[in-house]
């Protein structure tokens, strides 16, 4: 019973930590890719400082706002919170796991997008309304890809469980699976689109013509917008833990002795800290899609994904 | 098969082939040409890599000069030659009109599933290491021939007929460590005459309609309507 | 032996090196011609030692000669000499036309010996592998030929003769690289796996799932190669638009080998799968061949397009005339192979004078050739009843005995085949009617055309039709004993 509570606990402190870490990973891609463009950094503080300013402020509600434009930005964070819970940041062996699988996790995340699109449309803008649409169009194509990669990973664990995927490759050492490089391609690419980076979306402006996050949350503000703009962070946060935990899990702990853990936070921030570089790196090089290429783009990473899994059945398990 | 029992090299020749597929999809989806030759000379690089590694695994040191004959060839050779052509062409930073690329791709995937159901047998049989990449190089023969019915300009139809050849040269190698040696420099010839051809092809096509987009190339039909000119 | 076969794949090829480096020359033809004649002579003797001695198999394995491939050598040597004859002069009249430049003449000859030396080659080697390459290598050197004359039309049938064949060839390579797999899993990986002797000798041991998908393979591959719907686009294009003798060898000659090698690849897959699953797709790709290619017929403009559909008409006869199988239908194919390549090699050239004569090909522009010129209207007249099957023809007596093996084994498979035969009678027949017979237009003048070689061939397939020398039927049945198991003596 004490373990059981132990695991839940330790559950709980992982969840506070992805949320609270969040702003910070942000705020790191934010600060390299500065450094790498010659611009002055800012604090990699400055998100925290921004979703304090913005809690402080009053919300302005258009006339027209419903019901769903005000309970938006909760649900969406609480989506996105959940989605948290079940993806193992420092410890593997969570209980929330055993109750919600990769399958729900991208659920989560559907649930998050819906809300997110229809908050977009409620008030009736030009603007909320052509987010909304731009923002289906790219989840309706991203979100097969991601299925099908995330299907590819559970079909080498023969498990969709989060963490037996992750103690799966922990077994087997350093294995060159060629699924795990087409499914890690396509989740990355996936992952760019879903968390709105360049090239599929500028986080940084505000352009009309292409926007499509900034678009649906244009008319938000004061709290609203603080919980929204954390809950893009979670998501950049949970997506980036994602693949380096599934794809790179040496370091992450396996069981709740505190020096593990420690282990398992240390590899955590190392991991996540590269791949927040790489990501910064990349958005410096890459220019930014017109939005028609876009499909094409990801239609490539649904192919990826669905050469991931191909190859796995041919070259992996054969005849 | 379990992947666990293989060694790492053996592991390594499973994600090199696998990338050789990619490479096959990526040519697929490539609109600018200089980046088709380019994915071109990696695929020819990518075979080469794949055969060493298939030589120092087996132990058959012929596959050696096979690997070093595919890298000068197919990676090196053929690509100077198509990017020295489309640039005395000038069409060497033209686009190609693609139309559907995601139909392609599709059309691609659902060939790879075929060529796995074909080579089902042929597996089976196989006792070499490298018998599950057989499906893989079969699929690289038809996406090969996908690609040249995909394109409309000569010089994607070309990169297709060396990306089949490509996939031959990767069937014989894993399906039986490579043809005897004979059969295999006789092939090699055929390729680079093949090649010369095609270099010597351009310049007609060219000389007589103007263009190098083969959809020009219309005038002969099955039930032959042509209008005859008086002369 | 040995001394047979170096100077029958020797001659061409040093002909061919020798007329590239010299370039054109008065004599060029000449030599050309030597050069048919002397591989002619090689192919006669290495048939008379095949036919004393049995196959012969050379010390390297790697050359093997039966009743089958030595009777394809001689006619494939015969018709070489009798085009090379013929192209002397018609090439000297599309020359002084200015239809083809005088530096491209240089090609010309050292491409159609390099053609002549990689069939020869394709059809005596033992090793299934370098006949693959062989039949590259005779695509390879005809496809420049093809666009000989450079106007857009030959450009493009050259264009699509290169990459239609060239994708129907690497699906034949695929194949083979099957069926050494198959064979590599019995005799280890090593040359000897891909010798068609042995192969032949081991393939009741052979794998049968695998050989299926071979077999599968080189059927589309070299199935390109012979003209067989679906693929077959790339036929009629190349004979049209390249010079007359190319049509003569690409139609009497090339189909032929190609047909060649996907027999020897059926002995090897009957052997191993015991089921006529091999014969029964050749039969259904060659009934489909035939059928579409008369429907063709019919609907032609040019004279050269209209005999190459009858050229995949026939090509199909004799396809499915192999797959039906059985010392009768095996016989009537091997015949047809014959007299088909000497007839419509025949067609060809006459038909080449026919379009100087006329200055076009497009059929309603040429008319009243009996008047014009007595000869080549005879002989296209004489041609189109020969390759139509009438009776004192020899097509006539394989068409009929293909008929025959049919009702035998397909009864009602003989209906198609009846229908087909007639309506390419019609189509052939209502073109040529009125460009024999009709009325000349002003100012068309005799040439001078060299009409032996038409008389000759139309001469032997007469011949044929009305006795079969004892010889040959002798010959026949050998072959046939090869390919079927039995004879038909």
């Amino acid at each position: 019973m004490g373990h059981y509570l132990g695991a839940w606990l330790l559950a709980l402190l992982q969840t506070a930590f992805f949320v609270a870490g969040a702003p910070l990973l942000a705020g790191w891609v934010k600060v390299v890719k500065c450094r790498l463009q010659n611009r002055q950094a800012p604090s990699l503080l400055q998100p925290y400082r921004n979703l304090a300013k913005l809690m402080g402020k009053e919300v302005v509600l258009a006339h027209d706002a419903s019901w769903l434009f005000r309970g938006a930005p909760y649900a969406i964070f609480g989506a996105l919170v959940l989605a948290a819970s079940v993806v193992p940041l420092v410890f593997t062996h969570l209980p929330t796991t055993a109750i919600a699988d990769m399958i729900v996790l991208v659920g989560f995340f559907a649930l998050a997008r819906t809300t997110q699109a229809l908050a977009g449309m409620d008030i009736g803008t030009a603007f909320g309304g052509m987010g909304s649409s731009r923002e289906v169009t790219i989840a309706s194509l991203a979100e097969p890809a991601m299925l099908m990669a995330v299907f590819t990973l559970a079909m080498t664990a023969s498990s969709t469980n989060l963490s037996a995927a992750m103690d799966n490759i922990l077994v087997g050492g350093l294995v060159l699976r060629p699924s795990f490089v087409f499914a890690l391609l396509a989740l990355l690419m996936v992952a760019v689109a879903e968390t709105g980076r360049i090239p599929i979306d500028n986080p940084a402006t505000h352009l009309e013509l292409t926007m499509v996050h900034e678009a649906m949350v244009l008319e938000y503000s004061g709290h609203h917008l603080a919980l929204i703009e954390w809950a893009s962070h979670l998501k950049l946060m949970v997506y980036a833990t994602l693949i380096v935990n599934l794809f790179v899990p040496w370091g992450i702990a396996v069981h709740g002795k505190s020096g593990a853990l420690l282990i398992g936070l240390l590899a955590i921030l190392v991991k996540l800290a590269v791949l927040g570089a790489m990501l910064a790196l990349a958005e410096t090089l890459v220019a930014k899609m017109r939005l028609f290429r876009v499909p094409e783009y990801l239609s490539f990473a649904y192919l990826l994904s669905v050469l991931g899994m191909l190859s796995h059945v041919i070259l992996e398990v054969g005849g | 098969m379990n992947l666990t029992d293989l060694s790492l090299y053996q592991q390594a020749i499973l994600v090199l082939a696998a990338l050789v597929l990619f490479s096959s999809f990526a040519m697929l989806a490539q609109r600018r040409k200089s980046a088709l030759i380019h994915i071109f000379a990696w695929q020819g690089g990518l075979l080469a890599l794949t055969t060493a590694l298939v030589a120092y695994v087996s132990g058959h040191w012929h596959l050696y000069l096979s690997a070093g004959l595919t890298f000068v060839l197919k990676g090196l050779g053929i690509p100077y030659l198509l990017r020295r052509l489309a640039k005395r062409l000038k069409i060497y930073r033209e686009q190609d009109d693609l139309g559907q690329t995601a139909v392609v791709m599709m059309i691609g995937a659902s060939l790879v599933v075929f060529s796995y159901y074909v080579s089902l047998p042929v597996m089976q049989l196989s006792t070499l290491v490298t018998r599950n990449t057989i499906a893989v190089s079969m699929a690289v023969v038809l996406l090969g021939m996908l690609l040249m019915i995909s394109r409309r300009r000569a010089i994607g139809q070309v990169v297709g007929f060396m990306a089949m050849e490509n996939g031959l040269f990767f069937a014989a190698m894993v399906s039986t460590y490579g043809m005897p040696m004979v059969v295999e420099l006789g092939i090699a010839f055929d390729v680079l005459v093949a090649a010369v051809l095609f270099g010597v092809f351009f310049f007609e096509i060219r000389d007589t309609i103007d263009s190098l987009d083969i959809d020009r190339l219309n005038r002969l039909t099955e039930v032959d309507e042509r209008v005859e000119l008086p002369e | 032996m040995i001394a047979a076969l170096t100077v029958l794949l020797g001659l061409p090829l040093a002909g061919g090196a020798a007329l590239a480096v010299t370039g054109e020359r008065p004599w060029a033809s000449r030599l050309s011609t030597t050069v048919a004649a002397g591989g002619l002579a090689a192919s006669l003797i290495l048939a008379w030692q095949v036919f004393h001695h049995g196959p012969l198999l050379s010390s390297n394995r790697y050359f093997y000669i039966d009743g089958f491939n030595v009777y394809l050598v001689v006619l494939t040597t015969l018709v070489g000499l009798t085009t090379a004859i013929f192209s002397a002069h018609y090439m000297a009249h599309e020359l002084s036309r200015g239809r083809v430049a005088p530096k491209r003449m240089r090609l010309y000859h050292a491409m159609y010996q390099s053609f002549m030396f990689a069939m020869l080659l394709s059809l005596t080697t033992n090793n299934l592998g370098v006949l693959w390459v062989a039949m590259e290598g005779a695509t390879l050197t005809t496809v420049l030929l093809v666009s000989l004359y450079r106007t857009p039309e030959a450009v493009e049938a050259a264009w699509k003769y290169f990459i239609l064949c060239g994708v129907g060839i690497a699906q034949a390579l695929f194949g083979t690289v099957l069926l050494y797999f198959a064979a590599g899993q019995l005799l280890g990986m090593q040359e000897e796996a891909l010798l068609w002797s042995v192969l032949y000798d081991a393939a009741p041991q052979l794998e049968p799932s695998v050989l299926t998908i071979a077999f599968v393979f080189l059927l589309v591959g070299y199935g390109t190669k012979v003209g067989l719907v679906p693929l077959h686009s790339w036929l009629p294009d190349a004979h049209s638009e390249g010079p007359t003798p190319m049509s003569a060898v690409l139609s009497g000659l090339l189909l032929n080998v190609a047909l060649y090698a996907l027999v020897r690849i059926k002995m090897i897959v009957d052997g191993s799968l015991g089921a006529p699953l091999a014969g029964k797709l050749m039969m259904g790709f060659g009934l489909l061949s035939f059928l579409v290619a008369v429907v063709f017929l019919h609907r032609q403009r040019d004279i050269k397009r209209l005999f190459s559909y009858s050229s995949i008409e026939h090509m199909g006869l004799m396809t499915f005339a192999f797959g039906v199988g059985g010392p009768l239908a095996t016989f009537a194919g091997l015949l047809h192979m014959l007299v088909h390549s000497l007839t419509k090699s025949a067609i060809f050239i006459t038909v080449g004078h026919a379009s100087q004569i006329a200055r076009t090909q497009a059929i309603h522009r040429i008319r009243g050739l009996i008047r014009t010129q007595p000869t080549v209207g005879w002989g296209l007249l004489m041609g189109t009843a020969a390759i139509a099957g009438f009776p004192p023809f020899g097509i006539f007596a394989s068409e009929f005995l293909v008929l025959t093996a049919t009702m035998k084994s397909w009864p009602w498979l003989t209906l198609p085949l009846l229908i087909g035969l007639a309506l390419a009678f019609a189509g052939l027949f209502r073109h040529i009617q009125p460009m024999v017979y009709g009325e000349p237009p002003e100012g068309q003048h005799p040439i001078y055309a060299d009409m032996a070689p038409v008389y000759l061939h139309l001469g032997l397939v007469l011949w044929l039709g009305l006795a079969i020398p004892t010889v040959l039927v002798q010959w026949f049945d050998k072959a046939t004993q090869l390919i079927a198991g039995a004879g038909i003596l």
